[in-house]
C-alpha cells in the first residue's frame, strides 16, 4: 500500500506561523478525527460524537474550524510551540516544514518492535518573511488569510477522494489504527514532526520531534 | 432506478439522505449566524447526533429545510439548495451564495449503505464546516449588525445562479457515492461584492471606479421567503411554536460492525411523538422585529468606503453606505451612527422592512454618501473625510439635501435651523437638524489654527460665552454651543465646553510645519559629525552603561 503524500506551502509573517499551522493541522484533524469507539458484545460497536469549535485567528483574518478536544489542541499547540521556537532560533532564511503523518501499527513478533506504516503524510512548508510596515503587515492579514482558504479548500479536495483510509478494526486492533489516548475524541494515529530547512530544502537542523501516545513501544 | 438494494439498506439510505439535507442546512445557516459556533463532544453517543457530529438542531431552520423538502429528497433535477443573502437596513439585497446538495445519477452499486455511506456522509458534513468558514459571506456574516443582516432561504428544485453576478466562483465540498446516485455538495459564491442601489446614484453620474452591478429584480420569484440568520427561541414573536427537537427528529442509535459484511448490523429506531403543526403567520419576518433575545446582532457597525475613494480592502469594495440601524429592544426606533460628518436619516420605519420601496424623507447625493462612510478605528477615516470634502456636492444640491449630523445628546442648535419633527429617534429634539454645508462641519474641516498668539493665552482673556459668535476669524465655521453635562467646575471659572473650544485648535507644531522641518532636517545634518565625534569620545561611559543593563 503506498502512502499518500500531500504538500501544502505557505508564506508568513513570523508572528502568524503558529496560527497558520494549527490551522492547517486542526483542519486535517477534523478529517481524521471520530468520536470514541465504545465495543459492544457481537464484534458492534457505537461511535462518540465529535464536537466542533470556530477560532478566530488574532494575526491572520481568518477563522477555522477545530475538534472540540482540548488534549488535542494542547498537543498541536505544544508542537507548532516548538516548531515556531526553531524557526526563530534557527536565523537563516525562515524556511522550515512540519509533517503530519497517519499511521498504522503492525504487530511483529518478538523482539522486533511494531512496524509503524504511514498511509497518509501531509507537508507544510512555511516560508517566513519580515514586514517593515505596519500597512504591509495588514495587507499580510489579508493575504495570508486568503491563503489559508485556499489551503483548506485543497485539504477538503483531498479528504473527499475517498482514496485508502484504514479499515476499522475489531476491539483489539483499536490501538493499531486509532489513538485512543485521548477522553473525547478519538484521531488516526497521527504523529508530528519538524524540520528547518534551508533554501535547497535540505535539513540544516533536523530536530525531530515524535509525538505519540504510543503504549507498546519497546 | 431500483437496484439490488434491499428494503432496508435503502430504507437507510433514505433516511441518512434526508437527515444529511437537515443538517446540512443547520450547519450552513448556523455558520453565518454572525458568530462562532461551539459544540461538545462527547464519548457517549447520544441519540441525536446525526453522523456522530455535535450540530445543534435550531428548530425554525429544521422547520423551514422540511417545509421546502415537502417529503422529498434531492434527486436529479431535484435540488436542495440554500441561499445566503445580505439585506441592508435601506431594503436592499444581494445574493452572496448558493449551498446546492445535489444527487446524480452515477451510482455505486458495491457500496455498503449502513457503513461507508454513513461514514463518507459524515466526513462530508465536517468538510462542510470547514469550507462554510473559508467564503467571503463567512467573514461578511461575522459583522453584521446594525447596517444589515444576513438572510437565507431554503428552496427545493432547480439552481437558481442568476443572483450572484458575474464571475462567481463555485468550490465543490464533495460527493459520496451511494447505490442511487452520487451526493454532491457544493457552493457557488458571489466575488463581486460592489453593490449598487439605483436609488442611490439616480440622479447623479458614477463616482469613478465603482463596478456597476444592476440590482435587478429576480428573474424567478422566490416561492419561499428568506429568513434571517437569527436565532430566536420558540414561540417569542409571533407566537409560532416549532417542534422542538426531540418531537419531530427521528432518533439515531447507530452501532456498527467489525465483522464481514455481510453482518452488518444498523438500527434506527424512531421515535413516536406528537407533533403540532405549526401555525406560520407570517412568512417574511423583519429581520430586526421581535429580536429581545437575539444574541446574534453585534455591536460591531460595519460601514463600508466608496471603491472611488480607494480605500478600504481591495479585494471587496462595498460603494453602499449603510447608513440607520436599528437597536434590538426598539426595532423601530433608529440609531443614527455617531461618526463624524453627517449620516441621513431614514424615516421613522424598521429600515430592513418588507416594503423596501417607501417613501423616504432623506435622500442624498454621493458626495455626501462618500463622507459618511468612516472605518471605524482606521486611520483610513481622516483620509476619506477629507478625500470626499474634495468631491463635495455644490452648496445649490446641499440645499435639497436634509441633512442630520448626530453631535451628541447634549448639543444644542441655534432655533434659526429646519427641525425635522417626524423622526423618532432618542434624544431627538437635542439631535441638531441643520442643512449645513459639509465643509461648515468643524469635525471635517477643523479651522486653521490662528497664527498670532497661542490660543492659551488667547483663551484666558476670553470670556467663554456660549452663543452663536464665532471665536475666530473663519466665517464657515459655525461655534457649536457645548452644555456638557456634569462639567462644571467650581474652581475654574470655565467650564468643560469652554476648556474644548478654547484648546481645540492648538497651533501646529513648528517642527511638523514642512519648511522649519527642512531646515532643521538640514542642520541636523550638518551637525552630524560634530556629534559623532563627541559620542566617540565618550565611548567608554557607554559600554560601561551597557554592561550595567546586561
Amino acid at each position: 500500500m503506498n502512502c499518500r503524500s500531500e504538500v501544502l506551502e505557505v508564506s508568513v509573517e513570523g508572528r502568524q506561523v503558529e496560527e497558520a499551522m494549527l490551522a492547517v493541522l486542526h483542519t486535517v484533524l477534523l478529517h481524521r478525527s471520530t468520536g470514541k469507539f465504545h465495543y459492544k458484545k457481537e464484534g458492534t460497536y457505537s461511535i462518540g460524537t465529535v464536537g466542533t469549535q470556530d477560532v478566530d485567528c488574532d494575526f491572520i483574518d481568518f477563522t477555522y474550524v477545530r475538534v472540540s478536544s482540548e488534549e488535542l489542541d494542547r498537543a498541536l499547540r505544544k508542537v507548532v510551540g516548538e516548531f515556531k521556537d526553531a524557526l526563530r532560533s534557527s536565523g537563516g532564511d525562515g524556511l522550515g516544514q512540519m509533517s503530519l503523518e497517519f499511521y498504522q501499527k503492525k504487530k511483529s513478533r518478538w523482539p522486533f518492535s511494531d512496524e509503524c506504516i504511514p498511509w497518509e503524510v501531509w507537508t507544510v512548508k512555511v516560508h517566513v518573511v519580515a514586514l517593515a510596515t505596519e500597512q504591509e503587515r495588514q495587507i499580510c492579514r489579508e493575504k495570508v488569510g486568503e491563503k489559508l482558504c485556499e489551503k483548506i479548500i485543497s485539504i477538503v479536495e483531498v479528504m473527499n477522494r475517498h482514496e485508502y483510509l484504514p479499515k476499522m478494526p475489531t476491539q483489539s486492533e483499536v490501538d493499531n489504527v486509532f489513538d485512543t489516548g485521548l477522553r473525547d475524541v478519538q484521531p488516526y494515529l497521527y504523529k508530528i514532526s519538524f524540520q528547518i530547512t534551508d533554501a535547497l530544502g535540505t535539513s540544516v537542523t533536523t530536530t525531530m520531534r515524535r509525538l505519540i501516545k504510543d503504549t507498546l513501544a519497546l | 432506478m431500483e437496484t439490488d438494494l434491499n428494503s432496508q439498506d435503502r430504507k437507510d439510505l433514505d433516511k441518512f439522505i434526508k437527515f444529511f439535507a437537515l443538517k446540512t442546512v443547520q450547519a450552513i445557516v448556523q455558520a453565518r449566524l454572525g458568530e462562532k459556533i461551539c459544540t461538545r463532544s462527547s464519548s457517549s453517543p447520544t441519540g441525536s447526533d446525526w453522523f456522530n457530529l455535535a450540530i445543534k438542531d435550531i428548530p425554525e431552520v429544521t422547520h423551514e429545510a422540511k417545509k421546502a423538502l415537502a417529503g422529498q429528497l434531492p434527486a436529479v433535477g431535484r435540488s436542495m439548495c440554500v441561499e445566503i443573502s445580505l439585506k441592508t437596513s435601506e431594503g436592499d439585497s444581494m445574493e452572496l451564495e448558493i449551498w446546492c446538495l445535489e444527487m446524480n445519477e452515477k451510482c455505486d452499486k458495491e457500496i455498503k449503505v449502513s457503513y461507508t455511506v454513513y461514514n463518507r456522509l459524515s466526513l462530508l458534513l465536517k468538510s462542510l464546516l470547514a469550507i462554510t468558514r473559508v467564503t467571503p459571506a463567512y467573514r461578511l456574516s461575522r459583522k453584521q449588525g446594525h447596517e444589515y443582516v444576513i438572510l437565507y432561504r431554503i428552496y427545493f428544485g432547480e439552481v437558481q445562479l442568476n443572483g450572484l453576478g458575474e464571475g462567481f466562483q463555485t468550490v465543490r465540498v464533495g460527493t459520496v457515492g451511494t447505490p442511487v446516485g452520487t451526493v454532491t455538495l457544493s457552493c457557488a459564491y458571489r466575488i463581486n461584492l460592489a453593490f449598487m442601489s439605483t436609488r442611490q446614484f439616480e440622479r447623479t453620474p458614477p463616482i469613478m471606479g465603482i463596478i456597476i452591478d444592476h440590482f435587478v429584480d429576480r428573474p424567478y420569484p422566490s416561492s419561499s421567503p428568506t429568513h434571517p440568520c437569527n436565532y430566536r427561541t420558540a414561540g417569542e414573536d409571533t407566537g409560532v411554536t416549532y417542534p422542538s427537537v426531540e418531537d419531530s427528529q427521528e432518533v439515531c442509535t447507530t452501532s456498527f460492525s467489525t465483522s464481514p459484511p455481510s453482518q452488518c448490523v444498523f438500527t434506527v429506531t424512531k421515535a413516536h411523538f406528537q407533533t403540532p403543526t405549526p401555525v406560520v403567520t407570517d412568512t417574511l419576518r423583519v429581520p430586526m422585529a421581535g429580536l429581545a433575545f437575539s444574541h446574534q446582532l453585534s455591536s460591531s457597525r460595519l460601514s463600508y468606503q466608496p471603491a472611488a475613494l480607494g480605500v478600504g480592502s481591495a479585494d471587496l469594495a462595498y460603494p453602499v453606505v449603510f447608513a440607520a440601524g436599528l437597536t434590538t429592544t426598539h426595532p423601530h426606533q433608529l440609531m443614527v451612527p455617531g461618526k463624524e460628518g453627517g449620516v441621513p436619516l431614514a424615516p421613522n420605519q424598521p429600515a430592513l422592512g418588507a416594503q423596501a420601496d417607501q417613501e423616504r424623507l432623506a435622500t442624498y447625493t454621493p458626495s455626501d454618501g462618500a463622507h459618511c462612510a468612516a472605518t471605524p478605528s482606521s486611520s483610513e477615516d481622516t483620509e476619506t473625510v477629507s478625500n470626499s470634502s474634495e468631491g463635495r456636492a455644490s452648496p445649490h444640491d446641499v440645499l435639497e439635501t436634509i441633512f442630520v449630523r448626530k453631535v451628541g445628546a447634549f448639543v444644542n442648535k441655534p432655533i434659526n435651523q429646519v427641525t425635522l419633527t417626524s423622526l423618532d429617534i432618542p434624544f431627538a429634539m437635542f439631535a441638531p437638524k441643520n442643512l449645513e454645508l459639509e465643509d461648515a462641519d468643524p469635525m471635517v474641516n477643523p479651522p486653521d489654527s490662528p497664527e498670532t498668539e497661542s490660543p492659551l493665552q488667547g483663551s484666558l482673556h476670553s470670556d467663554g460665552s456660549s452663543g452663536g459668535s464665532s471665536g475666530n476669524t473663519h466665517d464657515d465655521f459655525v461655534m457649536i454651543d457645548f452644555k456638557p453635562a456634569f462639567s462644571k467646575d467650581d474652581i475654574l471659572p470655565m467650564d468643560l465646553g469652554t476648556f474644548y473650544r478654547e484648546f481645540q485648535n492648538p497651533p501646529q507644531l513648528s517642527s511638523l510645519s514642512i519648511d522649519i522641518g527642512a531646515q532643521s532636517m538640514a542642520e541636523d545634518l550638518d551637525s552630524l559629525p560634530e556629534k559623532l565625534a563627541v559620542h566617540e569620545k565618550n565611548v567608554r561611559e557607554f559600554d560601561a552603561f551597557v554592561e550595567t543593563l546586561q
